[in-house]
């Protein structure tokens, strides 16, 4: 594996994970009214592809993106800002998720695909982002945990369910179709 | 640009990268201990008037808190349950003015003079045999990727609806992947036919 196909893949996953959370929402009947966007989509992804360490790095460009002033996150946000704000837990739950996504998965990588994506899309891209989002909103919004868990977690946990689902369509897809691409697997 | 940043020439801009940054930090750890109404309002009017400083165009910027404000509304609302609409009022202005100070670094520092303001940060990172230049590289394939990424997904999202009427769907995500997994896999090739991501190396010489 050259070192620059690394760069390129790593670059490639941060402007995914950005590009995710810039298009139009996707239409999800289950999701409801509650706003949705694909950007954790994008995060659990860049695990399950990637493999722990170049999935935390892509999650890391992202982000040092972000502080530098591009508006990379959902809703067209950026900045410094973003980091002082209320949600900046998630953006720090998104780095570790990443990584604990990309190591079940390598750990699971003798088993089936679509089984190891969704365990560690739950776990990592679920548990372990609202885990680190949830306290933080808690703080800065001056909300005791019982009801930051209401307002930051609970509404967001159907659609983070269906895309712990449709990480793990993709991930079948490209197991099967471009196999390579697996680099957890590989 | 995308960039959030406004092009000008005032005292804001010509003040250092990183003399900017550490003031932020400074601040935002200064103004724990003060939580009353008064101080946050009288911050959020602080910074406010920093963006006035800039002029007009500056005072128009404030508008980068609009995402935001629909999360702002929940934590008002929040409060107001709880029957504390004063903590929920000092919460919402602390956020808003912390927020619109930090974006005021992103607004007058130029990307560039951010990216070296933090490059001793990855300095470390020699470490491990990655050099200051291969993070620049990769912040530019970022840049160069979304805008790419988000016209490959497009034209699926055409060829989708002459298909079915729909304009979007979850079925897309797949191919769109694939698609671009391919795509990178050619930039990759071009990057090593040119000499890799840390070019020919003069030093050799």
């Amino acid at each position: 594996m050259s070192s620059d196909r690394s760069l390129v893949q790593i670059a490639f996953y941060a402007a995914l994970i950005a590009a995710l959370g810039l298009v139009p929402k996707i239409e999800l009947g289950l999701a409801g009214g509650i706003p949705i966007t694909a950007q954790s989509l994008g995060v659990m992804l860049a695990g399950m592809m990637l493999g722990p360490v170049r999935g935390g790095l892509a999650v890391a460009l992202l982000l040092f993106l972000v502080a530098l002033g591009l508006p990379f996150l959902a809703g067209g946000r950026g900045g410094i800002g973003v980091f002082y704000g209320a949600t900046a837990g998630y953006l720090a739950g998104y780095f570790v998720g990443a990584i604990v996504v990309g190591a079940i998965m390598k750990a699971m990588r003798n088993m089936n695909v679509v089984f190891g994506a969704v365990v560690s899309g739950v776990i990592g891209g679920i548990v372990v982002v609202h885990a680190l989002g949830v306290p933080v909103l808690a703080y800065k919004a001056g909300m005791t945990m019982e009801k930051a868990i209401m307002v930051g977690s609970l509404p967001f946990l159907p659609g983070d369910l269906i895309k712990v689902a449709l990480a793990a369509v993709v991930a079948h897809t490209i197991a099967r179709g471009l196999p390579s691409a697996m680099l957890s697997r590989n | 640009m995308i960039s959030l940043y406004m092009a000008g020439n005032s005292w804001a801009h010509k003040l250092p990268a990183r003399v900017k940054l550490i003031f932020l930090f400074v601040l935002s750890l200064l103004i724990i201990p003060f939580n009353t109404l008064w101080f946050s309002a009288a911050l959020l009017v602080f910074v406010v008037a920093l963006y006035a400083t800039l002029g007009r165009q500056g005072l128009e910027k404030v508008k980068v808190v609009r995402p935001l404000l629909w999360m702002m509304g929940i934590i008002f609302l929040v409060h107001v349950f709880l029957g504390d609409i004063e903590q929920g009022i000092i919460a919402v202005l602390r956020l808003l003015a912390m927020v619109l100070l930090a974006n005021f670094i992103s607004i007058t520092t130029h990307m560039e003079a951010l990216m070296d303001a933090v490059e001793p940060l990855f300095r470390p990172l020699r470490v491990f045999g990655i050099s200051p230049r291969r993070v620049s590289l990769a912040v530019a394939l970022v840049i160069r990727f979304v805008p790419v990424l988000l016209a490959v997904y497009a034209s699926l999202q055409e060829a989708y609806k002459a298909r079915t009427a729909h304009a979007n769907s979850w079925r897309l995500l797949a191919p769109f992947a694939l698609h671009a997994i391919k795509m990178t896999d050619h930039v990759a090739e071009a990057l090593t036919a040119r000499g890799g991501a840390d070019g020919f190396d003069r030093d050799k010489k």
